[in-house]
């Protein structure tokens, strides 16, 4: 089986640790992700909230040139595209009118059945069954595991999620040794794209999710979006002015924790590219 | 439901039917950015539903719809699984063509423009071309100063574009869409 691999723009940028640390652990479990090549941008909140033809094509493009690829699996870690990607195969799947003219523009035909993963679906079938026998330094500390909005909604497409109150995540760091604490903010918006356009938005919207994480005890947030990681991590300071307090909780993705359980060093996983530094140690 | 109404266009453009709404307020109760808003969701609903010309046009002209983030919670929590998000974006499309884009939001729209932009040209988001041609246009030319370098340090920021070879090919895509409006 060919699994296919779809970065996506933040991934080769703001996001490189969460592409380094994705490619890492995939590396030791000894499975291969194929990158589309020459993969295209989403258009992600841009292209849906201004024109909607974009927002259908954009993905349309990367799919087609997966399935050219003769990919089995498409694997997009950011949960932004992979919202994006997963609506734009329904979007062609209920409407042959669109998926006609998206087609005649591309110039390539579509199957569109191409089996699409966001990272804890990736992480749930390829990783963790092997988990017991790649975890060598166990985590040791509690962490609060943050969702967002794209991993667990729409419910109604994200059917396999709790949406309310997810779990894969938590389940996922407690077989790394980690406790899961329970806590309210699980699902709650970070401010998501209006990290540059209306920032004080994100200070409060984010800045009552990482309050929540510290009050109830966490050593570290773990994320699996990299505007989730933005807001938490790079926007630290306007967090702080909001909540006219110091706080030094590190945002850690779910694939960087992975990897420091498996034993690769800090620098492997991408630990140092982070705004707020990252000391975890044993809390109990 | 007039062919005239908003509520019409909405249902043939998204195939949502409003009328399915009955008020019980769980969108806005759930809803993030409720407290930012002019008109909350559960009300443009009802005057989506009330087919009023006036009500129509300060939809398309309110904050509301711009400030919506798509996060999907008042989708997931409607009894009636009426997709409001989908609304949402059916709405400002409406309003960025016809040039009623709120004053408040412009720096939210002129952002998506200068991400549609950097899009268009590489094929790639460039973060740095994105945060450049977004103060270039927005004029808030001294914002986030401090982070660009600290995000270069730590290897976060490209100064360069990673360029698609097939430039040509996306450009079809682009060709005839309107990514500039009226105003």
């Amino acid at each position: 089986m060919k699994i296919g691999f779809y970065p996506g723009c933040s991934l080769t940028g703001s996001s490189r640790e969460y592409n380094e640390s994705l490619l890492a652990v995939a590396k030791v479990a000894g499975i291969e992700l194929c990158e589309i090549s020459d993969w295209n941008c989403c258009g992600s909140t841009a292209a849906h909230n201004l024109n909607r033809e974009l927002s259908v094509s954009l993905p349309a493009r990367n799919l087609a040139l997966a399935e050219l690829e003769e990919m089995d699996e498409l694997v997009v870690p950011c949960a932004a595209c992979y919202n994006r990607l997963v609506m734009t195969q329904h979007e062609l799947a209920e409407k042959p009118e669109i998926k006609a003219l998206i087609e005649g523009k591309l110039k390539m035909t579509l199957r569109n059945d191409i089996r699409i993963l966001n990272v804890l679906q990736f992480l749930e079938k390829h990783i963790v069954p092997r988990l017991d026998e790649l975890v060598k330094s166990p985590l040791t500390y509690d962490v609060a595991c943050y969702y967002g909005c794209l991993l667990v909604r729409p419910n109604q497409v994200m059917k396999d999620e709790r949406f309310e109150d997810p779990m894969t995540m938590d389940l996922i760091m407690q077989k790394l040794g980690a406790n899961a604490i329970d806590w309210p903010f699980k699902t709650e918006c970070c401010g998501a794209g209006f990290s540059v356009s209306k920032t004080e938005i994100v200070g409060e919207l984010s800045g009552k999710i990482v309050r929540s994480a510290v009050d109830r005890g966490a050593k570290a947030i773990v994320v699996a979006c990299p505007m989730c990681h933005f807001n938490l991590d790079m926007r630290r300071p306007v967090i702080e002015s909001y909540l006219q307090r110091k706080i030094d909780i590190p945002v850690i993705y779910i694939t960087q924790a992975i990897a420091l359980a498996m034993g690769l060093s800090a620098q492997q996983a991408g630990t140092q590219r982070h705004f707020v530094p990252v000391n975890l140690t044993v809390n109990r | 439901m007039n062919k005239e109404d908003l509520s019409f266009k909405v249902r043939q453009s998204t195939e949502i039917n409003v009328n399915e709404c009955y008020q019980c307020g769980k969108c806005t109760a759930g809803c993030p950015v409720a407290e930012h808003m002019d008109l909350r969701p559960s009300i443009i609903m009802r005057m989506l539903q009330s087919g009023d010309a006036v009500a129509e046009e300060e939809i398309l002209r309110s904050l509301s719809i711009w400030l919506c983030v798509t996060c999907e919670t008042c989708y997931s929590r409607c009894p009636m699984e009426l997709d409001i998000p989908k609304i949402m974006d059916y709405l400002r499309v409406r309003s960025y063509n016809e040039g009623k884009v709120h004053r408040d939001a412009r720096d939210i729209v002129t952002f998506h423009k200068s991400f549609l932009n950097t899009v268009e040209s590489n094929g790639r988001l460039h973060e740095m071309g994105l945060i450049l041609d977004y103060k270039m246009h927005s004029g808030n030319l001294f914002q986030d100063v401090m982070l660009a370098p600290e995000m270069f340090s730590k290897g976060k920021l490209s100064v360069f574009p990673e360029r698609i070879k097939d430039l040509k090919g996306l450009s079809r895509l682009f060709k005839g869409q309107t990514k500039n409006n009226k105003s």
